[in-house]
């Protein structure tokens, strides 16, 4: 007994720290944000300050933050709802009218994750280049839902894989055609799967940052590169930097902290029977 | 009308034969019973049957009607599961009309017939829960009534009891008997309980290793098994085996050695066999009876006593090592070793030669072809 409650006061113990650890840098940032140039910058870091909204105010008015905002929005949601759209019946026809090739399909699409992406950039910067979609959301939406694709159908793929053949039979008994059955079985059944799939697409998008920055500048370029426009020309501002960065990662954290429960439980659907 | 015919039946996987040719002919308004040990096809064929396997070669006719290439929906048919298999984010209502609503019927009509369906099987309180609400013999009604409103002209079950209690299932078997007599529809019945077929069927089909090993009346299988497989499916507890030898043929008899020396002369005809030919005695554990006096006894040493109240079922060894069940009188005083006298009757006596196919029994059972409901008066 004792052993046990030992045993678990070390496992609060770790968790905590490594939580800390994690938890640290974004803390940092946070702070930095409410600092001024020279505080930032001072050695010793200063913990004890006089906090100044100054920051936030030159971002503001250096550049067009709800602009970069709703390019976020558009990119990472809109990539999300294609690659959903392209995914479902995808991973529908995967888990449920598999063939020979089906097992080597799923590795390939997974395989494509394991190139590092600037091995394409070249062709891919010309491609857009000639294809006027430099700078553009429609560019940077292309780009995402492709990167973001393997992964949708593969998680997509063990979310069907798990609801139970049987029912699909029936279906196929009652009369439901395939587009029937997908429509309205395999949608409604595995909606929490689905959620969680796109909840976590959301945030890969809103958080990306190499195509961001490479294929976009001003009139597409979503948040990311909202965040390193602070960072080149003039120098390096420490805490307008962060202010920045506070105001990019803001609305996903808020959209992750209150759907985490759903997050969870979809992450580990399926794990536990 | 709509009787089953399968020809010819074949399924392989690859290479893998599963089914290996079936011929089958079930009546209009049959029960039939697809039984056998797990891998032996009986699921396979039936979902054959359904349209949820393709059919690799052969003819499979529904109602006169060639449905081979028929999507399962357009064949005729409604199907149970094992698992119920019902749609679990649907209400009872939604689950059984379901079929309705893709087939565009009317949203009246779709409510008559479900309620017709729930009054039948008492679902009626249940219309308006989800599945994960019900038991499992709730739930298995439901998936009998999504079933039933379709209105099909064969009704297919896949071990549709394995999944319920013991008490449950009893319950269920009876239902589903009388609903057999109430629809008027031919009912085909997967499962590897050999009561389950008995008590159910009109017509059992034995199966094993994707082949048809006999078909015939519960009572036909119990009296007169073809082989030494069907033998020892068919029967609980398990038909006794005994490997003698031949020792006389006669014109409508066989003499056989028992062990201990005695000998029986069993009614099966004899042609074709030799004496000194190797067989096997078959006998019923509840055809033996203690004490002597019978056609012929076999002395054994008591091992195991199971008191059931209404028999006793006794595993003794006989000369040889050899173990036997008796399923003796509920009275029977017999206890752990003890010696007794075992009498055989020889015209409960099977004999099976070398490659297990039966010798042709004289005369046959008056309840072999027994119907099993008088016919219904019009």
């Amino acid at each position: 007994m004792k052993q046990m409650a030992n045993e678990k006061r070390w496992t609060t113990v770790i968790a905590w720290l490594v939580a800390l650890v994690i938890f640290f840098p974004i803390f940092w940032m946070a702070l930095t944000a409410f600092k001024t140039e020279t505080e930032a910058f001072s050695v010793p870091p200063s913990l004890f300050f006089s906090p100044t909204l100054d920051n936030f105010v030159e971002v503001f008015a250096r550049s067009d933050y709800l602009k970069f905002a709703w390019n976020s929005v558009a990119v990472s949601f809109g990539s999300t709802l294609l690659a959903l759209a392209f995914a479902i019946p995808a991973a529908y026809a995967m888990a449920f009218f598999p063939t020979k090739r089906t097992p080597g399909t799923l590795l390939w699409m997974l395989s494509t994750k394991m190139m590092p992406p600037v091995g394409v950039l070249i062709p891919i910067y010309l491609l857009f280049r000639d294809m006027g979609l430099l700078d553009t959301v429609t560019g940077l939406l292309i780009v995402f839902t492709l990167i973001n694709l393997p992964i949708v159908i593969w998680m997509l793929y063990t979310y069907f894989k798990d609801v139970p053949g049987e029912i699909m039979e029936a279906s196929r008994v009652d009369g439901a055609t395939p587009m029937q059955q997908l429509f309205l079985l395999l949608i409604p059944l595995s909606l929490p799967g689905i959620a969680s799939t796109g909840l976590l697409t959301v945030i890969l998008a809103w958080n990306e940052a190499f195509w961001s920055l490479n294929l976009t500048s001003s009139q597409g370029a979503p948040l990311t590169a909202f965040i390193a426009s602070f960072s080149s020309p003039q120098g390096l501002f420490w805490a307008k930097l962060s202010a920045a960065s506070v105001m990019a990662i803001l609305p996903i954290m808020i959209v992750g902290w209150m759907s985490q429960k759903q997050l969870v439980q979809g992450l580990t659907f399926g794990a536990v029977k | 009308m709509a009787e089953v015919t399968l020809r010819n039946i074949r399924k392989a996987y690859g290479d893998v034969q599963v089914i290996k040719g079936v011929d089958l002919e079930i009546k209009d308004r049959e029960f039939a019973v697809f039984v056998g040990p797990s891998g032996c096809g009986k699921s396979t064929l039936l979902r054959m049957i359904a349209g949820l396997e393709e059919i690799t070669d052969g003819e499979l006719s529904i109602g006169g009607r060639r449905v081979n290439d028929l999507s399962p929906s357009e064949r005729g048919i409604s199907m149970v599961f094992q698992t119920y298999a019902l749609y679990p984010h649907m209400t009872v209502r939604e689950n059984m009309g379901f079929s309705l609503k893709l087939a565009k019927l009317p949203k009246a009509e779709i409510k008559q017939k479900v309620d017709e369906a729930a009054r039948i099987l008492k679902l009626e309180p249940l219309l308006d829960r989800k599945p994960k609400a019900l038991s499992g013999g709730q739930r298995q009604r439901v998936a009998i009534g999504r079933a039933i409103v379709r209105n099909p002209q064969v009704f297919l079950f896949d071990e549709p009891l394995s999944n319920l209690d013991a008490a449950l299932r009893v319950q269920m078997r009876i239902e589903i008997a009388r609903m057999h007599s109430d629809f008027d529809a031919t009912m085909i019945y997967v499962t590897h309980d050999q009561v389950e077929a008995m008590t159910m069927a009109d017509k059992i089909v034995v199966l094993r290793d994707g082949i048809v090993e006999q078909v015939g009346s519960p009572l036909e299988l119990y009296h007169h098994p073809g082989n030494r497989f069907v033998a020892s499916f068919i029967g609980s507890p398990t038909m006794n085996f005994l490997e003698t030898e031949i020792q006389a043929i006669e014109s409508g008899s066989v003499t056989v050695g028992l062990p201990g020396g005695s000998r029986i002369k069993v009614p099966v005809e004899g042609e074709g066999h030799t004496p000194g030919e190797k067989v096997t005695l078959g006998v019923r554990p509840e055809h033996m009876v203690e004490g002597g006096g019978a056609d012929g006894e076999i002395r054994a040493s008591v091992l195991v006593v199971e008191r059931l109240g209404g028999s006793t079922f006794t595993h003794a060894e006989v000369e040889g090592n050899e173990v036997i069940t008796a399923a003796l009188e509920g009275n029977s005083e017999v206890k752990m070793r003890d010696q007794v006298l075992l009498g055989i009757k020889a015209d409960t006596c099977h004999l099976f030669g070398s490659d297990g196919i039966a010798f042709k029994q004289i005369e046959r059972h008056p309840l072999a072809d027994i119907a099993r409901a008088a016919p219904a008066a019009h």
